[in-house]
Order: C-alpha cells, then sequence, then structure tokens
C-alpha cells in the first residue's frame, strides 16, 4: 500500500521477501546493506533467534532517489520462513506492493518451496491481494552449492515447480556470494514502480 | 475464482493533500512538540510515515521506529483476536529518560509519541487525545 | 540442519522431572489462582510448557509466536531509544495478558480475566516465577 506525501514530494512502497526457512532472505538483505551502506542511512533492524533465525522480520530502508519528480523509498522486509511463524509472517506482508520469493535451490528443498509459494498465496488472499497479479520476482538461490558439490535442483525443474503459471522474472542466484541479489533488486523495484506510476499518472 | 481482488499496486486511499499533510504536521508541533514532546510520528499500519514531529534534540532511527511500531501493533492486536478481544489498550512502554506512547487514530494508522520527564503521563496522554481529535477533523475520519 | 531454536541450546535445558515439576507450579500457583491460561515460551516463540483452566480454547501456538515476537519487537524499539523497556501486560476487556521475564530466555504469559485484583495476580505470578527458577538448582 503505497504511500505518496505529496507536500514531500516523497513516495514509500513496501517489498517482502519471502520464502522457505533459511532459504536466504536474510542473506539478501545483508548483502544489500552492505553493498549500499554509504547510501543507506539506518541500520538494518533484525528481529531474530538467539539461533539466528529470522523470528518477525528484517527491514531495511533504502532510498533509489528520483522517479517522475518523486524521492522513492523503497522499504524492504523479510519474513520469517519457518512453518511454525505463519501468524507473525502474515503481518509482515501487510500493505505489500512488491514480492521477492527467495527459494532454495537444494534438492531436499523442493517440498518446502512449494509450500511456502502456497503459503504466500494464501496470506496474500487474507489482504485480497493475487499471487497472479502483485509484482513478483522469483529467486533460485544457492545455485553456487553446486560447485561444492551439493546437488542443487535443475533451472527448468524449479521453473516447472514454481513459475509455470505464475511466469514471472526470475533469477540464479548465490545471496551469499552477491550474484544476481542486485538484479533481482533492480528488477523488482522497476517492477513496483511500473505498478505505481500507472497509479500516480 | 474470487472477484474481490485490489489488484493494481494499490495507493493509500488517505493520499493526504499538501494542505491537509502541512495542517497536520502543525497539529503535531505545536500541540504536542512543543508541550515537551521529543519526537511524535503519525503512521499507518503498513508502517509508512504520514507525517512527523521533533524537537531536534534527540537522534533516533524513526524509519526503523516506525516499521517495527505498526508491526508490533499488528502483533498486539492479533494477539487481542486470539482472546477473543477486539484490542487491547496498548499505552505505553515506560523508560528510565525517555517513554513510547501509542495511540490509534480511528484503525488504520497510529500516532507514536516519544517523551521525557519534562512532561507527566496525564498532560501527555490528554495532549495526544486532543491532537487526535484535530488530525481527524483535518483528515475527515 | 538442526535448528538452534527447537530446543533450549543454553545451560537452561529441561530434563523430564524438572518440566513436570514446572507444569505443576502453572497449575496449583497460577491456574488455581484464577489465571484462565498460562504459557512458558522461549524467545523463539516454542511452548515448554503449559497450563489452563480447561476453558480455553484458543490457538496457543500462534500467541506464542506473536508473543515472542512481540517481546522481541519492543526490545528493539527500546535499543532504539537508548532505553530498557519492560513490556508488562496489555489490558483488555475481558481478558488481559501479563507477561514475565524468566531469565533472559523463557517468558511467562499470563491469561486473565477480571476477577481478581491485578495486584494479587502479579504478585502469583512473580511468586511462581521464582519457584520455576529454583527448578533449575
Amino acid at each position: 500500500m503505497a504511500f505518496v506525501n505529496l507536500k514531500n514530494k516523497e513516495v514509500q512502497a513496501k517489498v517482502v521477501f519471502y520464502g522457505p526457512g533459511r532459504g536466504g532472505k536474510t542473506t539478501n538483505l545483508e548483502y544489500i546493506y552492505n553493498k549500499f551502506r554509504d547510501r543507506i542511512k539506518s541500520d538494518m533492524v533484525s528481529i531474530k533467534t538467539h539461533g539466528d533465525r529470522t523470528l518477525f522480520f528484517d527491514f531495511l530502508p533504502f532510498d533509489i532517489g528520483k522517479i517522475m519528480g518523486y524521492d522513492v523509498k523503497i522499504q524492504l522486509y523479510t519474513v520469517p520462513g519457518q512453518v511454525k511463524y505463519n501468524a507473525t509472517r502474515r503481518l509482515v506482508l501487510k500493505g505489500v506492493d512488491g514480492m521477492v520469493f527467495v527459494a532454495d535451490s537444494m534438492v531436499e528443498q523442493r517440498e518446502k518451496n512449494l509450500l511456502s509459494l502456497k503459503n504466500l498465496q494464501e496470506n496474500l488472499t487474507i489482504y485480497k491481494k493475487s499471487i497472479f497479479k502483485i509484482p513478483l520476482v522469483l529467486q533460485y538461490n544457492k545455485r553456487d552449492l553446486e560447485k561444492q558439490g551439493i546437488p542443487v535442483m535443475p533451472l527448468d525443474m524449479m521453473e516447472k515447480d514454481l513459475n509455470s503459471q505464475l511466469k514471472v522474472p526470475y533469477f540464479e542466484a548465490s545471496a551469499l556470494a552477491g550474484d544476481n541479489v542486485i538484479n533481482t533488486l533492480k528488477k523488482i523495484i522497476s517492477l513496483t514502480m511500473a505498478s505505481l506510476q500507472n497509479v500516480l499518472k | 475464482m474470487a472477484d474481490n481482488y485490489d489488484d493494481d499496486i494499490s495507493l493509500t486511499d488517505y493520499t493526504l493533500g499538501q494542505d491537509q499533510l502541512e495542517k497536520i504536521e502543525n497539529i503535531l508541533t505545536k500541540d504536542l512538540v512543543d508541550s515537551g514532546v521529543h519526537s511524535v510520528l503519525l503512521i499507518d499500519m503498513a508502517g509508512n510515515i504520514i507525517a512527523k514531529g521533533d524537537s531536534g534534540r534527540y537522534e533516533h532511527d524513526l524509519y526503523s521506529l516506525a516499521a517495527l511500531a505498526s508491526a508490533n501493533f499488528a502483533a498486539v492486536d492479533t494477539m487481542a483476536k486470539i482472546v477473543g478481544e477486539d484490542e487491547f489498550s496498548l499505552l505505553f512502554h515506560k523508560g528510565e529518560n525517555e517513554s513510547i506512547h501509542f495511540s490509534k487514530v480511528h484503525s488504520e494508522f497510529l500516532l507514536i509519541t516519544i517523551f521525557g520527564k519534562e512532561i507527566s503521563l496525564g498532560l501527555l496522554r490528554l495532549k495526544v487525545a486532543e491532537a487526535i481529535e484535530k488530525i481527524k477533523s483535518v483528515w475527515s475520519l | 540442519m538442526a535448528s538452534d531454536d527447537d530446543r533450549s541450546v543454553t545451560d537452561y535445558t529441561l530434563n523430564q522431572v524438572q518440566l513436570e515439576r514446572i507444569e505443576k507450579i502453572l497449575d496449583s500457583d497460577l491456574v488455581r489462582s484464577g489465571i484462565n491460561s498460562v504459557l512458558m515460551i522461549d524467545m523463539a516463540g516454542n511452548i515448554i510448557a503449559k497450563g489452563d483452566n480447561g476453558k480455553c480454547n484458543h490457538d496457543v501456538y500462534a500467541l506464542a509466536a506473536l508473543a515472542s515476537a512481540n517481546f522481541a519487537a519492543v526490545d528493539t524499539m527500546a535499543n532504539i531509544v537508548g532505553e530498557d523497556f519492560s513490556l508488562l501486560f496489555h489490558k483488555g476487556e475481558h481478558e488481559s495478558i501479563h507477561f514475565s521475564k524468566i531469565f533472559n530466555e523463557f517468558l511467562l504469559i499470563s491469561l486473565f480475566g477480571k476477577e481478581g485484583s491485578l495486584g494479587l495476580l502479579r504478585l502469583k505470578i512473580a511468586e511462581a516465577v521464582e519457584k520455576i527458577k529454583s527448578v533449575w538448582h
């Protein structure tokens, strides 16, 4: 639910990183935070457990500059991925404008990816949003594991599982190494802004 | 297939005119900051900061605070529903030097005030209640 | 990879005997004093022990997850403001929720209605917390 401040000529929009537990959502934000340290004025807020799992959310506000004369601030959030945190996960989705689904490429996470995507669809429905319409980018994370001899699912399998109906842009990525993290971010921002421009006109 | 979707990116229903925003910021400054409040934020439930007022003396990360407060408020609200309540009266958190007070403005907005010992809780609650009434009328809520 | 949160990875691990002692405290000290429902959770939202008066049918698992998130969020807000807030309780018309920390590892969440005085209940809760702490000695 983007907010437009006509006085300050400022737009705030919310992008949420979603996906199964330990899939790399927080790692994405950490990478972005480190990469753009000089441009991001505030600290990244992380509410996590002693075991370093996201408990509530991570939050990173990001100024992306001027679009159509408006200063655009994107608020990046992650949700807790573990199944037991569905109640809190749902709250973080409130007012979301764009989504990144971070899928785990490890073979044994196949089922979890599917469950998480379905969970996203259900939670969006509660806010009267359709997963087929909301700006969405898929990220197939942990591709780098292959080089370490850990089996990852082939791209066409993941595409078939997760993107055959959605048909949204996707990126093969490694959040830890930073591969395609920024490209994912740029894509979701441009999809979200495109959506916004239609409404702002 | 559901027919009731807000498919396009939706702008808040309450995009404020420049005039209204200035009036609200004035209220925050005159009624609250000038009475001794350190910082005040008017936020929505998505964590957007709609308006703010600041005494300029305290450096707090207001964007993070807004994100936390809105998500936290939603958590408390959900807990209330789970135990069969409509809502809890979520008042404030008392600190040694600064305290935070929360007040709902209509159902979708939150007024967050950070204040110190210069203003008593009783007076603050009064001022906040008055400010909220004024904000509501500017906004015709 | 085993999750660090699914068990208490601290000095505060509990065996079956200790757990039973805690549940007994929750029951005899709290539920019998008018607390409708009580949950002892860890900071990751896992329920360690619980007790209730038999009339509660709310979703305790969601409550536990939310309560731990709530507690952590308030803690984080406190850090931003440079303070130390103690989250006491949420007052409702019929039901209220009270939070108490047990060491830095657990939360005791007590749900109670309008019967009985708040002061007395808070006393009972404080006493129960001390008893629970002694289970580790």
